[in-house]
């Protein structure tokens, strides 16, 4: 441990820490207060840089490479500015737990406190958007920082963390400690097994269910591999139907039979009404989110619930559970199965065929359909023909925030979970284009595409010149309808159809723009042509901007309402435009 | 659960909160390292949580740890939610809802004491009358002239409210108090 070897300066420490946890890709901006360590990265071959536009656009590509591998995403960016830019993927990454690691130059220790030039309070800014954050002042704790800053980030519930590396102390020298010789902090030991008593009652209970149905969510996916096939497995064996949150799709495949599509605001009819009528429901990684739930007291009135959470908060946060468990999802699905192997007597699966009738009878309802249309492109008839070219690929999808992004998991099938990306907690426009170069990055033969809008995409637009310079082919799937589209729906349902500023006048040409940047623009506002389009666009190696021309007045159903439960839905048959004027009454539009 | 603090206008479902508040005292043990108090802090202010009262210090020098005393109002699922709240905090190692152990064991609350410096400045008759009060509150004179007294006075936050209201009339002139001690009665340990 004392031998020279192991001495190095703070920003060589750095550099071996990562590489010692098993990085090999960090996004980042260099700026003032990184310099030493951007000097470092120059010096080595082990781990690539990929050099961005924004440091919002760092933040998205970290969290798209982490999610997209079940690894740690890793961000580099200076001080100041490049800190505060950090600052909306961080608390995105937190809502929606995605293992981030950032770190942000500081000032040199004499000038902290000082209002230096791009000084801020970088651990006081990111403090209630990070898991946990530091700011080394000694080099000697610095290695020691950075293998703790990885067990964090990555255990109990994922999280995004900071650590914030003065300047001074990136170039004094100090003892670099490998990963294995390291103190862990002892407060922190997240619990990963669940209390075998619950998962017994929970297993009994689930026995004398009828009307059953699991509900499932981004922990699935967090808690790796296992935990999804452990999912598919008691699916398997217990016949329930399940339905998935936004952020879990994947863990069961969309073609799977017990599949429900997915369930909230913006999710199936039957997967609404499954949740609202079932006796009891078994909640895995989800943490009843608002958009989940609505209403929260007519929200599934008969049920006994059953939560298995990693994170002990997320357990009777906004509904009560009768069972609640604290473990990792893995673990806790492996128990499950086990001692539901272990039933002295099974329930028969016809126990469950009134419940499946009730079910087909919802599902008959067709809650997706849509207008078709020969003149204009139908937003929903773009992502089925996308979704249709893009099977047999290894195909990933991102997307940004709003209607496109409903439609997106409306009518993407996903067969496995990492394949889907998205900002769910925070829902951050911009969130996309980065992401999925983030997501290229570490699939470089995949098939990477970015739903987008025609306005969020406006808000990291600048990283196609990353995808350019990295010869990252991105696919970028414009629903153009110049309009934000999903404020415009809210403003037709709650604001008497007052359009304040969700029309966008002066759009670019996204075809002229791709070009601009040295990328392929494509354009199409014909249903006839799409197809051919598509297929060419996924030929082309080359990063690609299509700008599919929709129509604009498209709104996205079905809809909870604000206010309404989950068997008032409001279905696409049923939205005229009076209904929608009048889906939401004088008490709703308080609540929205 | 923050329903009480319904915003106008919100953009999301609200129900109303109908369970009743209640004031509970907590004991929170942390590594003493920086911004470990402003991150509880930082909890209660962002997610909208009650701080009554805050004492923090040193507890365990050798061990780096700092014991928090917080006292908080909220109902019971609000209660819960705290608690569970701040054991995420990576630097905490334990959370104890002390009224909740003192109802577990047969108690009604559990131990609580404040510590107060008061100054009252005054001449003539009234000075023996603070200085009869003061006795009969078991509070000591630490400073004194002809002009002033400062008494240091220990004790459950309510009898120093009161000796506060009886003296106030008596010259009052400067109040400091060091927020709540607490500890649940019995052998056993946080």
């Amino acid at each position: 441990m004392t031998g020279t070897e192991n001495q190095m300066t703070g920003a060589e420490i750095v550099l071996k820490a990562l590489k010692d946890n098993g990085v090999e890709h960090i996004f980042g901006y260099p700026g003032g207060a990184v310099l030493p360590i951007y000097d470092e990265i120059f010096q080595q071959d082990d781990i690539q840089h990929i050099l961005v536009r924004h440091e919002q656009g760092a933040g998205h590509a970290a969290e798209g490479y982490a999610r997209s591998t079940g690894k740690v995403g890793v961000m580099l960016v200076t001080s100041g500015p490049g800190a505060t830019n950090a600052v909306t993927p961080l608390q995105d990454a937190l809502m929606d737990s995605v293992p981030l690691v950032c770190i942000t130059g500081q000032v040199p220790t004499t000038l902290i406190g000082s209002d230096a030039f791009q000084e801020c309070d970088t651990v006081g800014i990111t403090r209630p958007c990070t898991k946990h954050n530091w700011l080394v002042k000694d080099v000697n704790e610095l290695a020691r920082v950075i293998h703790e800053a990885f067990r964090v980030a990555q255990t109990g519930r994922p999280g995004p963390v900071v650590i914030d590396i003065p300047k001074d102390v990136q170039f004094a020298t100090g003892t670099y400690e490998p990963p294995s010789d390291y103190i862990e902090q002892k407060s922190y030991q997240p619990k990963i097994q669940g209390d075998l008593k619950k998962i017994q009652a929970a297993v009994e209970l689930m026995a004398s269910a009828r009307r059953p149905v699991f509900y499932t969510g981004g922990g699935v996916v967090n808690a790796g591999p296992e935990a999804t096939k452990l999912l598919r497995e008691i699916i398997e064996l217990t016949d329930f139907p399940i339905t998935s949150t936004l952020m879990g799709l994947g863990c069961y495949p969309a073609s799977g039979k017990n599949w429900l599509g997915m369930l909230g605001m913006h999710g199936s009819y039957e997967a609404n009404m499954a949740m609202h009528d079932c006796d009891v429901m078994i909640c895995v990684g989800a943490r009843f989110d608002d958009r989940i739930t609505g209403r929260l007291n007519a929200f599934s009135p008969n049920s006994k619930k059953i939560h298995i959470d990693v994170d002990p908060s997320s357990i009777n946060k906004n509904v009560r559970v009768d069972i609640g468990i604290t473990g990792d999802a893995a673990s806790v699905l492996e128990d499950m199965v086990r001692l539901w192997r272990a039933l002295p007597k099974k329930p028969a699966k016809t126990e469950l065929s009134d419940w499946w009738s009730d079910i087909a009878r919802w599902r008959a309802r067709n809650s997706f359909a849509y207008t078709p249309s020969q003149d204009v492109i139908m937003p929903q008839y773009a992502i089925q023909r996308l979704y249709e070219h893009s099977k047999g690929r290894d195909t990933y999808i991102t997307t940004e925030v709003g209607q496109h992004q409903m439609w997106a998991a409306q009518f993407f099938g996903f067969e496995q979970p990492l394949h889907w990306l998205t900002s769910g907690g925070l829902g951050t426009m911009g969130y996309g284009l980065p992401a999925a170069l983030g997501v290229q990055v570490a699939h470089p033969d995949a098939l990477v595409i970015d739903i987008a809008g025609d306005a969020s995409i406006q808000m990291c637009i600048q990283e196609m010149s990353t995808a350019i310079q990295y010869g990252l082919p991105v696919k970028i799937f414009i629903l153009n309808n110049q309009y934000m589209g999903m404020v415009r729906q809210w403003q037709q349902l709650l604001h008497g159809n007052r359009l304040s500023n969700s029309y966008t006048e002066a759009m670019p040409d996204f075809v002229k723009l791709a070009e601009a940047y040295g990328a392929v623009g494509m354009y199409c506002d014909n249903p006839r042509e799409l197809d051919d389009k598509i297929a060419e666009m996924i030929e082309v190696k080359r990063p690609v901007i299509f700008d599919c021309r929709v129509a604009n007045l498209a709104n996205c159903f079905p809809m909870i309402p604000s206010g309404k439960a989950h068997n008032e839905m409001l279905l696409p048959d049923e939205a005229t435009d009076e209904a929608v004027a009048n889906a939401i009454d004088a008490k709703g539009r308080q609540l929205v | 659960m923050n329903a009480h603090l319904q915003p106008t206008g919100s953009a999301y479902f609200i129900a109303t909160e109908t369970a009743k508040a209640e004031r509970h005292t907590l004991s929170v043990l942390v590594d003493n390292e920086p911004g470990v108090l402003a991150r509880v802090i930082g909890l209660f202010s962002g997610r909208g949580y009650n701080i009554e009262s805050l004492t923090v210090s040193e507890t365990e020098h050798e061990a780096h740890l700092s014991r928090i005393t917080i006292v908080t109002s909220g109902t019971p699922v609000v209660l819960e939610q705290i608690k569970a709240q701040l054991e995420r905090i990576v630097p905490v190692h334990r959370v104890v809802d002390l009224t909740v152990r003192a109802r577990e064991l047969g108690q009604e609350r559990p131990i609580e004491r404040e510590v107060a410096l008061v100054k009252v400045v005054g001449e003539g008759e009234h000075r023996a009358e603070v200085l009869r009060l003061a006795d009969a509150f078991h509070a000591k004179v630490i400073d004194a002239t002809v002009g002033h007294f400062i008494f240091e006075l220990t004790g459950k936050s309510s009898k120093i409210d009161q000796f506060l209201a009886i003296v106030k009339p008596l010259g009052l002139a400067e109040v400091c108090r060091t927020g709540i001690a607490a500890m649940n009665r019995g052998s056993q340990g946080m």
